[in-house]
């Protein structure tokens, strides 16, 4: 077995006790547990419809902006300064798309990935790896969990939420330069 | 976010009218609107099951339990919310999901957490001192194993697929870092 082979079979099961845990747990504990799951599960249509309006409203932003090419042409205005600084060309979009967009970060991960004279174990390959890990879709995170509260100012979540996905790409080229320089 | 909104907007039409495709744009907004529905009606299966599970836990005592065992760790970066509050459950069930990879019950948990952060709210429409540091601190990937990449690796035929992740748990705790001293310091000067 090999170290993925024990951490994605970790992850399953703790999914899996998680599920069967808690309703066997409420159950010794003499809860109603199917009248307490229905009654809890109720909330998750309204929950789900209240968010749309912000997530229309960032998606919508974020799909023009990409399909109209504009992360392309930022890409290639910074690329000269970044890969200075040790940040591939080949993983400068990504590095502006991954707090805009998830699967669009994860698209560029696997072009990386398939590009011949990269790959997964060259730099660029490893650097995305590392980049992709430990940052988030901010902007996601932000309307979504905002969204679901009616917030519509966020005072400094967005600002401490882009200086972490900052921090994330700074140490992300630090570590990949010590580590596979 | 006004400030953004706009720039994405406005550089978008920038961008599409130098390349002579302003057509995107609006096939664009209009593929991200569709895409916006069709993520949050996804939503409702996951978030139902994992709300209902919330509700068991919490009449079986299970959630109370988790606020007091998680009030030392919580206590110094959310004073404003009161000891034993479910909001703090909430919370730590969010980022135990988050650790152990499973996004789809971190959101749930996650919205939990804000809609009972929520309640402590004296301003509704702007978010809480509390409320901006939960949210930073998902901004930053929690997740202590990044399964997603490392199955994406071995797919490519990566020689060394989980080769990544002492770098990327290094990573993130930096990022994580970041996230909750600038919450904490921001708190003091954005009103």
């Amino acid at each position: 077995m090999s170290l993925r082979h024990i951490l994605e079979s970790g992850s399953n099961w703790a999914l899996a006790l998680i599920l069967v845990g808690i309703p066997l747990y409420g159950w010794l504990k003499g809860v109603k547990v199917y009248e307490a799951f229905v009654e809890g599960a109720k909330e998750g249509f309204q929950v789900a419809v209240r968010i749309i309006p912000y997530l229309v409203a960032i998606l919508a932003t974020v799909g023009a902006f990409r399909a109209a090419g504009a992360m392309d042409a930022l890409a290639r205005i910074l690329a000269p300064i970044t890969s200075r600084l040790g940040l591939p060309p080949e993983v400068l979009p990504m590095a502006i798309v991954r707090p805009l967009s998830g699967g669009g970060a994860l698209g560029i991960l696997g072009s990386i990935f398939s590009t011949p004279g990269l790959g997964p174990d060259s730099y660029a390959g490893r650097l995305a790896s590392v980049l992709q890990g430990s940052t988030e879709t901010t902007f996601y995170v932000l309307s979504v969990y905002c969204g679901s509260v009616g917030i519509v100012r966020y005072r400094h979540a967005l600002a401490a939420g882009l200086l972490a996905d900052g921090a994330g790409l700074v140490a992300s080229i630090v570590i990949a330069r010590l580590v596979w320089g | 976010m006004n400030v953004v909104f706009v720039l994405l907007l406005v550089g978008a039409l920038v961008a599409a009218a130098v390349r002579g495709d302003v057509k995107a744009v609006g096939t664009g907004a209009l593929d991200g609107a569709g895409n916006a529905v069709t993520l949050a009606l996804g939503l409702i299966g996951v978030m139902s099951l994992w709300l209902g599970l919330l509700k068991i836990a919490e009449k079986a005592g299970l959630v109370d339990k988790l606020a007091r065992a998680a009030r030392p760790i919580f206590r110094p970066l959310f004073r404003d919310v009161p000891d034993g509050h479910p909001a703090i459950s909430a919370m730590l069930l969010n980022i135990a999901a988050n650790m152990l990879g499973l996004g789809n019950a971190a959101t749930p948990f996650g919205i939990k957490a804000m809609e009972e952060l929520e309640k402590l709210n004296p301003n509704p429409g702007n978010a809480t001192n509390a409320q901006a540091l939960f949210v930073a601190i998902n901004t930053a990937s929690l997740q202590l194993v990044p399964t997603t990449v490392i199955a994406l690796r071995a797919a490519a035929h990566s020689s060394d697929p989980a080769g990544i992740l002492l770098p990327t748990l290094a990573s993130t705790a930096c990022a994580l870092t970041v996230a909750i001293v600038s919450a904490k310091l921001l708190e003091r000067v954005v009103r």
